[in-house]
């Protein structure tokens, strides 16, 4: 018997390098990811603080336009594809089984793919800046005519997107087959947790929209190499063709990105409020709805192309209607605070701050989706503004709630909940110093993607700046409570929160190697909403 | 990096002498100067007055309920989990509030798209980085270049402070002159890749995109000078290609055509004496600054991997690469654009000698109009 207990052990728990490399296991590829994204962030944040000094004050004083704008770029790219999109799919991987009572996910070879052909795609990006002419320098929105003038660095540009996407359809595929497979006896679809939900849903959104941006880019390269025109207008294309199929990959990433966030927020603030969800239904059907609306206004993204009007009021129309189902999700999250009995720790603290400020983001996404006041807003700091309070404050915002949350059970310790709070009141008021005077900026007339500006701009650039270097600073701090989380403290319980709910708090913290071998049986508590 | 210290701290306590003798804290859009830039402001105001009154109310519901619903004042939880009426309340009422947001909107870009009847046409084309203005009825170009101080405070160097220039990065040489009180149809294209044209002022930015036309207009109300930007990525200069424009009266305006006619001629007539060396290398260097330097740099080492070097290059130092040097300028060649349409041939022989003998080039050489005029096709 213990000769089988000890095979058992070997076979399916290697260790040291082999374990990452080879690994199958659900919660080493989560671990994997989520410890991948976090380096991401410091990659990309290392490069948003190179923009912030370079703002600090009028004048150059630290790089070369050129190079300040493949920062601009690259930081978006590496944000984007690199943090957020990694760090949610690592959440996925841990949490979807263990939410849903499945052993592990589907397609688990197919899972270590997804995942490590993920740093190759970021060290050809990152190489880019080493090559002859400078990495990718147009805007991630990689527009023609002006990205076709990139050096060496183009093809990589290209290819870097093309494995990203493979990785992340593959890590879409997985999550679909998983959830629509392997759910627990009993766990009817409108049974799933909501983070379950938002995650399926988002997994649909990445395998219809990506593969219109590996199209896009494709086009691109046999632009630039093999002599066809369909971004050129002096060959009977259109460069503002390439904007369309852009955004319409485009907008749906940016629900890719906001989705998972609304999963978790949905998970935490009924566990501290100690209180169910309100509206589980209308979450999953608003969910729905502005995934679906998500594929209808792409075109918010270029309204000063100069459009037909009737395209323009269409999708100002359609865009104005995503506040609908928004608003339905922030009222329910209220709702379900409402009445409750609520506790502050870190999660539910980001979790609110989540709600707030990405409610301010949403303000400035309805008035930005006003056309005719769209001209002006249009590329300026207004919507850099907006689109790093649905992002920033949004999205990071929910996984660093997230990461609170689940760190009890993934390495089976408390977290050191002063630093903790100290690490959100810090992130808290840095990032509205960092994000909020941009609003100002771009009212007032200042281009975004600029590397140097007219002194007007001065005293708001400089606050700005400070509120960046204390945001970029205090995720050191954050950095610091994970790793001393994983290397002890208080002892977790199976149900680390008073108030949680779910199938993940019914096993033991931290999450043994293999969970649910045998599908768990759920009680009815269990299932209700 | 001492007195950038100080200023983060004059920054932090808000107290911003002496910046403050220059910058303004800004809050709020421009109202402009044009009955569309009015509207589009109060379009403005009245969504954010919405979405202000929405967020108090939301956000102080929601506070009231951290404050009161805490477990600390021991409070039980309440059961309820979902509720049809409200659901359907919180659905209607934000459909409501986007219904009558979007009805003033659509009139406005009703109004803002109708570019009929207008009595005067200009065209600007985006360059990477400058702008080019056709005046179509009145048979004039211009070409308008950041202008020489600009440029000076914008290299990276340690004796540079654009602080004391209240209009750095916002002024260019030559500024778009437009008459009042006159509905102006202004289109919008590129030579090269996307731009965009935006002065504040105006109440609109449109792209300016390569093969493609856009037209807008502007109904300017008050004489006055109205700066902007480009406002799309187009490249190292994008932060240095501004927008000036001069409103005024149509007296003014037709004077001001009539002038800048004659002195387009003039300098085409005197374009084409020779010059001495002396004269050459000052009216080169500043040729330069305004055209050659945004790529080639003030020091003429250019961008490694983007933009070649001049100084000591090949093509600016061989005899035998004259020729060419001068086809460069006048033609373009890969990502140069080409200069033979905005330069006359006593800049181009200006700016061919300057190249020849400046960042220790010394090649001696002297470049007579007449050596361009020889190469025009």
């Amino acid at each position: 018997m213990s000769t089988l207990a000890h095979e058992h052990d070997h076979h399916h728990a290697p260790s040291g390098l082999k374990r990452w490399i080879f690994s199958t296991n659900h919660k080493d590829i989560g671990t994997l990811y989520l410890i991948f994204a976090l380096m991401m962030f410091f990659i990309g944040g290392a490069m948003a603080m190179i923009i912030r000094a370079e703002l600090f004050q009028p004048g150059l004083q630290f790089v070369d336009p050129q190079f300040y704008n493949s920062m601009v770029t690259v930081h978006a790219l590496i944000m984007i594809f690199g943090a957020v999109m990694p760090a949610g799919v690592g959440l996925a991987n841990w949490m979807i089984p263990l939410m849903i009572g499945a052993p592990d996910m589907a397609l688990p070879r197919m899972n270590n793919m997804s995942f490590w052909i993920l740093p190759f795609g970021f060290a050809l990006l990152i190489s880019t800046l080493f090559m002859n002419g400078g990495g990718p320098a147009g805007g991630w929105t990689m527009y023609p005519p002006l990205v076709l003038q990139l050096n060496d660095a183009f093809p990589f540009l290209i290819f870097t997107v093309h494995i990203l996407g493979v990785s992340s359809i593959m890590g879409a595929i997985n999550i679909i087959a998983t959830v629509f497979n392997m759910r627990a006896p009993g766990m009817t679809l409108m049974k799933m947790p909501l983070f379950v939900w938002t995650w399926v849903i988002t997994a649909f959104l990445l395998i219809a929209s990506l593969p219109v941006l590996a199209g896009a880019v494709t086009m691109l390269l046999t632009d630039k190499y093999f002599g066809t025109s369909f971004f050129s207008a002096a060959g009977g294309g259109d460069p503002v063709l390439f904007q369309h199929i852009f955004w319409f990959f485009g907008h749906p990433e940016v629900y890719i990105l906001a989705l998972p966030a609304f999963g978790i927020v949905s998970t935490i603030i009924p566990t501290f409020a100690r209180k169910p969800l309100f509206g589980y239904a209308s979450m999953v059907y608003a969910t729905a709805s502005i995934a679906i609306l998500s594929f209808f206004v792409w075109a918010h993204h270029m309204f000063t192309v100069g459009m037909p009007i009737k395209g323009e009021l269409f999708f100002m129309y359609a865009t104005m209607l995503i506040a609908v189902p928004t608003g339905v999700k922030v009222f329910n999250w209220m709702a379900t605070m409402w009445k409750g009995a609520m506790t502050f720790e870190a999660p539910m603290l980001f979790s609110i701050a989540f709600v707030i400020l990405f409610t301010i983001g949403g303000f400035s996404g309805l008035m930005l989706g006003i056309t005719p006041v769209d001209f002006q807003y249009h590329d300026t700091y207004f919507v850099v503004a907006h689109f790093h309070y649905v992002l920033l404050t949004g999205a990071v915002f929910s996984l660093m709630a997230a990461a609170y949350y689940w760190l009890p059970k993934w390495t089976g310790y408390m977290y050191d909940e002063k630093l903790a709070k100290i690490h959100f009141w810090l992130s808290a008021i840095a990032s509205n110093v960092l994000f909020f005077p941009q609003h100002f900026l771009g009212l007032a007339g200042m281009p975004r993607r600029i590397p140097d500006y007219n002194i007007q701009f001065a005293d708001f650039n400089m606050i700005s700046s400070i509120g960046g270097f204390a945001y970029g600073i205090s995720q050191l701090l954050f950095v610091y409570i994970v790793i001393k989380c994983a290397l002890g403290g208080k002892k977790a319980k199976a149900q680390a929160w008073e108030g949680a709910k779910g199938l993940e708090w019914t096993v033991p913290s931290p999450a043994p190697f293999h969970t649910f071998e045998t599908p768990p049986k759920l009680t009815k508590a269990m299932l209700e909403n | 990096m001492t007195s950038i210290f100080k200023k983060a701290i004059q920054a932090i306590f808000l107290v911003t002498l002496p910046i403050s003798a220059f910058a303004d804290w800004a809050l709020n859009m421009r109202e402009g100067v044009t009955p569309i830039s009015q509207k589009v402001y109060d379009m403005h105001m009245v969504s954010l007055w919405v979405v202000t009154i929405i967020g108090i109310i939301v956000f102080g519901i929601m506070f009231w309920s951290i404050f009161h619903h805490r477990k600390s004042r021991g409070v039980k939880p309440a059961k309820f989990s979902h509720s049809t009426t409200v659901e359907i309340i919180w659905t209607a009422i934000p459909l409501l509030i986007i219904i009558g947001l979007a009805i003033p909107a659509t009139k406005l870009l009703i109004e803002m798209d109708d570019t009929s009847e207008t009595a005067l046409t200009v065209k600007a084309v985006g360059y990477q980085w400058k702008w080019k203005y056709e005046y179509l009825e009145d048979d004039l170009t211009l070409y308008s270049n950041l202008d020489e101080k600009s440029v000076e405070l914008s290299q990276r160097a340690d004796d540079v402070d654009p602080m004391e220039y209240s209009d750095y990065l916002l002024n260019v040489d030559e500024p778009l002159v437009l008459p009042t009180n006159t509905k102006i149809r202004i289109l919008t294209t590129a030579n090269d890749v996307i731009h965009a044209w935006w002065v504040p002022d105006l109440g609109w930015k449109r792209d300016a995109i390569p093969g493609f036309i856009n037209d807008n207009w502007a109904y300017i109300n008050e004489p006055g000078t109205y700066r902007g930007q480009c406002a799309e990525i187009c490249g190292k200069g994008h932060g240095y290609m501004p927008i000036v424009v001069k409103a005024v009266s149509m007296d003014d305006y037709k004077v001001w055509v009539a002038e800048k006619k004659q002195e387009q001629d003039e300098a085409n007539a005197a374009s084409s004496k020779t010059m001495t060396k002396e004269e050459l290398m000052t009216k080169g260097e500043a040729v330069y600054k305004a055209n050659c330097l945004a790529c080639h740099q003030a020091n003429g080492q250019g961008v490694k991997g983007v933009f070649p070097a001049l100084a000591g290059s090949k093509i600016a130092t061989q005899p035998e690469n004259l020729k060419t040097h001068i086809t460069h300028i006048l033609y373009g060649k890969n990502l140069m654009p080409p200069f033979g349409e905005q330069l006359n041939d006593g800049d181009i022989a200006a700016v061919t000698t300057y190249e020849r003998n400046a960042w220790g080039n010394d090649t001696g050489d002297v470049v007579q109009p007449g050596d361009i005029a020889a190469e025009r096709k």
